[in-house]
């Protein structure tokens, strides 16, 4: 196998790509799941507040969505760009 | 078989401390509750079961001799082991809550066990996944593609299939896990709960669905032959980025779904409402699984 510098990176950047996405996915995933557990439970509670408890909601999981937004443009720089 | 052991002991002594707490609640049952135990326990132990068959395979089947060898022998092992977790300590969820709710409404005995029962079935075809690309590894006839970059295929396989179990597992156990809470509280309400709690469970299975898929792109598709390093390597990340992406969509969608179930349970009037909104909050928490998926194809087909 004839390996060059070349070849290194790029291969080092097709990992850093997956592993940046991977575990760049973990964090919003969860968050947001939260922020979507505790919709349902306000809602549960006071069901009349359900459009402004959604509006939060989804503004809440937008903010946590950012990191994984982070991860795809980094995984999407590592592929395309280096 | 480690990986599956730690799971599946996790998830049978999560089981065996609530059904102790139910029986110092409500002794007169302790033969009914101690009956869901041992049920409840024999499901959280198949996935290590699943895991046990494949160490053994592992060890006493005699393989042909072949570069690829090792690295089949390796995928299929960690495949196995790591999708035996999520479904070992997620299937303890609803067994545990089944066991307190037989000592809170003993009456409702009978529809506690048939919840636990699919609750428990959902959160093992995660590693009935893994299973299956475990066995479609050990059994494949890699010796006729190249070995590089089949070899990374082949670990990305295994890897994708087994960490991406991981998530769905746990998340289907959680829903179902306020589904046997939920039935217990509010007998009445046993319908709604158990199609909300399947719902939810669906979606949280969906990106151990996402990793199957990218397994079975990894093993089934012929890769030209090549010297470098970069493409076995693109293999490789496909399979960690699907696999480790895979976990926290699950595990979020996962909470999502036990609240509404619990709510449901508590205010049936509101259904409509709970069930829109847990499919909203799922379906943005599964975002970041979709991102590892398009990255996944991306390193596979574009690079």
């Amino acid at each position: 196998m004839a390996i060059e510098g070349v070849d290194i990176v790029k291969a080092a950047a097709f990992l850093g790509a997956g592993i940046s996405m991977g575990l760049g996915a973990i964090g919003p995933g969860i968050g947001e799941g939260m922020a979507a557990a505790k919709a349902c439970e306000a809602i549960g509670k006071n069901p009349k507040e359900a459009g402004l408890l959604t509006r939060t909601m989804l503004v809440g999981q937008a903010v946590s969505e950012s990191t994984g937004i982070y991860s795809l443009v980094i995984a999407l720089l590592l592929l395309f760009v280096v | 078989m480690g990986f599956g052991a730690i799971g599946a002991a996790i998830g049978e002594g999560y089981t065996a401390a609530s059904a102790n707490e139910a029986i110092g609640r409500n002794p007169k049952l302790s033969g009914d509750i101690f009956k869901s135990m041992l049920v409840g326990q024999a499901i959280a132990e198949s996935a290590s079961i699943f895991a046990l068959v494949i160490a053994m395979m592992l060890l006493f089947t005699k393989f042909p001799a072949h570069t690829l060898t090792p690295y089949v022998l390796i995928a299929a092992g960690l495949c196995m082991g790591l999708g035996a977790i999520g479904s070992g300590v997620g299937s303890g969820f609803p067994a545990g809550a089944a066991c307190k709710g037989m000592a809170r409404q003993p009456e409702v005995t009978g529809r506690l066990t048939t919840n636990m029962l699919i609750g428990s079935a959902v959160c093992q075809t995660p590693a009935i996944f893994s299973l299956v690309v475990s066995f479609i590894l050990l059994f494949t006839d890699f010796s006729v593609r190249p070995v590089s970059p089949t070899w990374a295929a082949i670990l990305g396989a295994g890897i994708s299939s087994g960490l991406g179990a991981i998530g769905s597992g746990l998340g289907g156990g959680l829903v179902a896990e306020a589904s046997c809470d939920g039935v217990a509280r509010q007998p009445l309400t046993a319908t709604p709960v158990t199609n909300v709690m399947l719902l939810g469970q669906a979606v949280t299975q969906t990106t151990a669905i996402y990793a199957l898929l990218v397994s079975f792109i990894l093993m089934f598709k012929s890769f030209p032959t090549t010297d470098l390093l970069a493409p076995p390597m693109a293999l490789l990340a496909a399979g960690l980025c699907m696999g480790i992406g895979a976990i926290g969509p699950a595990i979020g969608e996962g909470f999502a779904g036990r609240s509404a179930v619990a709510w449901i349970a508590r205010n049936q009037k509101h259904i409509a409402d709970l069930t829109r909104v847990m499919l909203v909050g799922q379906a943005v928490a599964e975002s970041t699984g979709i991102y590892s998926l398009v990255v996944a194809l991306v390193l596979i087909f574009v690079v």
